[in-house]
């Protein structure tokens, strides 16, 4: 597969692409398969912090600093909490997985087999043009106060039921 | 640098994610699972921004964010409950659903 | 540019305040309501007031206009007509009047813009519409009124006068609207409150499940409602946006129906999908089983839903979109088509059931069913203006029935609705009532000289009109049905000897009133409201003037508003008020059609046989370049008393006949029929079908979610335990569970038989199966991947 030998694009990107990348799988597959649900926490970070540095790769620099900020900010300390109350072990523990967590391998094997059968068969050979900087905020803003209003609106609404919602469920009473 | 690379790094996660959400028997890794599977589509979302030289994919990227947020704060606390009434989150426990 | 030369003025260009004020003042309650010294209600009366103000003003302005418009036309007709290029000749107008097309009043502002569409929200003023701002604020402001009375020392008082302030604002909305998703916003808006009003006394189970019904069922033809909008907008968007339009503007769509362009099955199946909706809302036949429940309301509820708001809703969409329906359905060139059938079974099926009913509401609520097939049925057989003058003279006779009604439960029958229990021998006690109920009775039976026998006379008559024969007989037998079992309920309520509470029998204790009442779905009873007038009235007596006020009004209405339109007399300001002409006018935008060329609609060869100029006009030919028509040529039937003299004497009949039953069946004297339903198996058969309301609860209820709901829930569970589990067993236990049932089966074969062998293979599945029956959640998602990727390959093969 020479598509992966990226030879006649920036070297520095590539190198950085492929170091992280193989950190952030390592990261990936720790989490789906330690037993020990801090670790996997952990773990998470490593694989979100990967996917924030990719971001920056990839001139997302404002994505970049979203997700860091409510990934790594804000939903990592929900699911350091959301252990902590529900009082799991906090050292390795037996049956973190089911009984029958044999059968995910063949169906993630399939999965992953046919996306990048159709991804490569697809878009082999693309090349993504290097981009003069990072994309400007404004440039995102103007999506979002133009096409993507509505759709901000009402992603507005749905964090506000979230918020209403998670508060009703988790309420003691 | 080819799109191949962002496009089969998503997928390579994506598949993990889905195997983690298969295995898993505790539901706050189900739920961090989750989190791989929709970090999978943001890699490909920005890489798809980058192909077409456009902040739409950026858009949507963030879109996604968002909604990841709400769904483990409703996640969490759907489970802090569960566990609250059951003493336990162990999805195998779990057979209300049960036909 | 027609527009120019036409008289307007403040109250026209600003009837988007109409609907706004009450929306306010629905805030206003909201927010401030407890704290005020009558509840909130003087916000909802001030703001209905000040609505029916503005629509009064409209109103008059919009009839100068009409009346500049045709003598504009008059005089000035040869100058203006190589302008305005009326290709119509007035052939086929009754009086002479001529019919000039008469601008509506449209306003749009942005109201958001996404993906490179603009969705508008503002007015389209035009005869339809001010008259439906007036009867809706009228009646509105009315129903308040009365409700200030009935609902009084209600622990919701506030809650309720908000919801009906808003459910106002909402058909007003839907009544003004420009666009379909201005129309669709208040059509929910409706919905909505129309719940929170039919469950009002939610702590009894059945009111509640009431307003759910109501809810789920007009739903279902909600769903219509967004199929017919999104197939009309994508049929018309593309010819409206070269006009400078879009496909949601009802002008548009109008216009677009009528230019010969569309294509007929995009209208047809629009078309359907649009009186799906107008079905679930209007209580059209198969949907019509949550209007008599939705009676669970308090009374003023049910006379603002069934006269001019909820139930007029879906007549007011196929009115509003004539035009799609007009071409789709081929009117006035069938026998038959979709609107007329289900008009006509609803006349009938309604009007059955009404003479099965024990609780006065349900009477009326089925009466008003059956009227709601008589709109229909108008507009399915082309008689478009004699159908929104039906809704107009319904509005008031049916309003004025429901107080009626409310008034007799209110002082007369200590809150029961049961004719047979709790009522008769009324007329002599409560005089009022009883006169407005008799003057709105004869209008709802059509009895001549009374507004509804201009209506309804007038639609049966363009029935046989148009060539649609059946019908003809069907709006006949059902006139003949109406009158007979509004006679049966007129004798049960207001004649005969006193029964139950109205002979002043007290329900000593409440749990008697409340197991009268549990017998039927629909009481105003309340505790609050209860208590409150115990100690006050002891037997039947007349209401207080806040009822009988609006029962006056109504009911003299329900005598002269037939005047605006009666050809026996020879008025006709109605048709030349809210018809509209049915010419084409010059466009209004720049741009012009690039295909001009002039050619016939499908069926005008057939048309132009029909007498009455029907092979020109808009809907017969395509409109010339350059112009555009909004409303279909219609010509009205010729009035004559001997048309009407068959139905006339129909009516006579079921009045005379019924009232000779009820006496005899209802009376005190011996008769032969007394007691027929428990001699005749026949009659107790009928009896019973009709008082199960033809089974169709049954049927929804019992067979459908039944036969649909328990196969599938009874599958999955047996593909979850004998399939699913298997495969996920299969993979961990295949290999012992193979041999085992080899071995057995081997074992077995030879000693027991194969008989044997089977039922131990499944007993051993099952104990094998057990362990996994853990761990659900992550076999549905291995499952729902698994399914997926295997699909997706499926569609990746298929496409190399």
């Amino acid at each position: 597969m020479n598509a992966l030998l990226a030879a006649d694009v920036n070297v520095a990107q590539n190198v950085g692409f492929y170091v992280i990348a193989a950190v952030m799988l390592y990261g990936a597959v720790r989490v789906v398969s330690t037993r020990n649900v801090v670790h996997a926490a952990l773990w998470l970070v490593v694989v979100l912090g990967g996917v924030a540095a990719q971001y920056v790769l990839a001139a997302a620099e404002f994505v970049a600093i979203s997700q860091v900020m409510v990934y790594i900010g804000a939903v990592m300390v929900l699911f350091l909490f959301g252990i902590m109350l529900t009082r799991a072990t906090i050292g390795s523990e037996d049956g973190l997985n089911n009984r029958g967590w044999g059968l995910g391998i063949p169906v993630a094997l399939l999965l992953a087999g046919t996306m990048i059968w159709v991804v490569v068969d697809q878009y082999r050979g693309t090349v993504l043009e290097s981009p003069e900087g990072p994309m400007p905020t404004t440039a995102l803003s103007d999506v979002f106060l133009r096409e993507g209003l509505v759709p901000f609106l009402a992603l507005s609404f749905v964090l506000l039921a979230a918020a209403i919602g998670a508060i009703v469920l988790a309420r003691k009473d | 640098m080819y799109a191949v690379n962002f496009l089969i790094l998503g997928a390579l996660l994506f598949s993990l994610g889905v195997f983690g959400v298969i295995a898993r028997r505790n539901a706050v890794m189900v739920l961090m699972s989750i989190e791989l599977i929709l970090n999978a589509v943001n890699v490909n979302l920005i890489a798809f921004a980058m192909m077409n030289n456009s902040a739409e994919g950026h858009v949507f990227a963030l879109y996604v964010i968002a909604v990841a947020a709400a769904e483990v704060g409703v996640g969490l606390a759907m489970v802090l409950m569960i566990y609250r009434n059951r003493r336990s989150i162990a999805l195998d426990e779990l057979s209300a659903m049960k036909g | 540019m027609l527009a120019s030369t036409l008289s307007s003025g403040w109250f026209l260009e600003n009837a988007w305040l109409i609907p706004l004020i009450p929306a306010i003042g629905f805030a206003f309650i909201i927010f401030f309501g407890k704290r005020m010294p009558q509840g909130g209600s003087e916000f909802g009366l001030l703001s209905m007031a000040a609505s029916f103000a503005i629509a009064v003003g409209a109103t008059v302005q919009w009839i100068q206009r009409v009346n500049s418009a045709s003598s504009e036309g008059e005089h000035a007709l040869g100058g203006f007509f190589g302008f305005a290029r009326a290709v119509l000749p007035m052939a086929g107008e009754e009086g002479g009047h001529s019919a000039a097309f008469v601008e509506p009043v449209v306003r749009t502002w942005t109201w958001w813009q996404s993906g490179g569409l603009e969705f508008g929200v503002g007015q389209h003023i035009d005869g339809l519409s001010i008259m439906l701002l007036l009867l809706v604020t009228f009646i509105s402001l009315l129903v308040q009124i009365y409700s200030t009375e009935y609902v009084s020392g209600d622990r919701r008082y506030t809650h309720f006068f908000a919801a009906l302030t808003l459910f106002s604002a909402g058909m007003l909305v839907m009544v003004l609207a420009e666009n379909m998703i201005q129309l669709i916003l208040g059509w929910e808006i409706m919905g909505l409150c129309s719940f929170m009003l039919i469950g009002h006394w939610w702590e009894e189970a059945a009111n509640s499940r009431a307003a759910l019904k109501a809810f789920f069922t007009v739903r279902v033809g909600d769903v219509g409602l967004l199929v017919g909008t999104a197939v009309i907008f994508f049929g018309a968007n593309d010819w409206a946006v070269e006009r400078g339009s879009n496909g949601f503007s009802i002008r548009a769509i109008s216009a677009w129906a009528l230019s010969g362009e569309a294509s007929n099955s995009v209208l047809f199946w629009g078309g359907v999908a649009l009186f799906i909706a107008a079905i679930g809302k209007s209580g059209q036949f198969p949907l019509h089983t949550w209007l008599p429940d939705a009676m669970a309301g308090p009374t003023p509820v049910s006379s603002l839903l069934h006269s001019s708001t909820m139930v007029v809703a879906g007549v007011f969409l196929v009115a509003r979109v004539y035009p799609v329906f007009f071409v789709g359905f081929d009117i006035l060139d069938t026998a038959v088509n979709l609107i007329t059938i289900i008009g006509g079974i609803t006349i009938i099926a309604a009007a059955a059931l009404a003479f099965v009913q024990d609780d006065i509401k349900k009477v009326l609520a089925y009466s008003t069913v059956s009227q709601l097939g008589y709109m229909m049925l108008g507009l399915g057989v082309g008689a478009w203006l004699p159908a929104v003058f039906h809704i107009f003279t319904h509005a008031f006779f049916k309003c004025a029935l429901f107080l009626a009604a409310g008034s007799v439960s209110h002082s007369g029958s200590h809150h029961s609705f049961d004719m047979k229990k709790d009522m008769g021998g009324l007329a002599r006690k409560m005089p009022i009532t009883a006169t407005t109920w008799m003057i709105s009775t004869a209008a709802l039976c059509g009895i001549p000289f009374f507004s509804g026998f201009f209506s309804k006379d007038e639609i049966i008559d363009n029935a046989s009109h148009n060539g649609y024969q059946f019908f003809y007989w069907v709006g006949l037998i059902g006139a003949a049905m109406t009158a007979a079992y509004m006679t049966r309920a007129t004798y049960l309520t207001f004649f005969g000897a006193p029964r139950g509470a109205a002979a002043g029998e007290h329900h000593d204790d409440h749990s008697d009133a409340h197991d009268a009442h549990a017998a039927h779905d629909a009481h105003d009873d309340h505790d609050a409201h209860h208590d409150d007038h115990h100690g006050r009235h002891a037997g039947p007596h007349e209401s207080p003037w806040r009822i009988t006020a609006p029962l006056v009004i109504l009911a003299s209405l329900a005598i002269f508003s037939g005047y605006l339109n009666a050809p026996a007399v020879g008025t006709h300001y109605f048709t030349d008020w809210v018809e509209p002409a049915g010419v084409a006018v010059a466009a209004d935008h720049a741009a012009t059609a690039t295909d001009g060329e002039e050619h016939a609609l499908g069926f005008a060869a057939l048309a132009a046989e029909e007498e009455g100029g029907y092979s020109e006009g808009c809907g017969f030919t395509t409109p010339e370049d350059g112009t555009v028509c909004y409303a279909p040529k219609l010509s009205h039937a010729e009035f004559a008393w001997s048309k009407a003299a068959p139905s006339i004497v129909l009516v006579a009949f079921g009045i005379l006949m019924s009232a000779w039953l009820s006496m005899g069946v209802f009376g005190d004297r011996k008769h032969p029929l007394k007691g027929l339903t428990s001699r005749s198996g026949i009659a107790r058969r009928g009896h019973a079908f009709l008082v199960n309301k033809y089974y169709l609860d049954h049927l929804y209820e019992g067979v459908i979610v039944k036969a649909v709901a328990h196969p599938i829930a009874k599958a999955a569970y047996w593909i979850n335990q004998n399939i699913l589990d298997g495969v996920v067993n299969g993979v961990g236990r295949s290999g012992r569970a193979t041999g085992e049932w080899v071995y057995r089966n081997l074992d077995q074969r030879v000693v027991d038989g194969a008989v044997n062998a089977s039922g131990l293979v499944a007993s051993e599945t099952g104990h094998a199966l057990q362990p996994i029956q853990s761990g659900k959640v992550n076999q549905y998602g291995a499952l729902l991947f698994g399914a997926a990727t295997v699909g997706a390959i499926v569609l990746i093969l298929v496409n190399i």
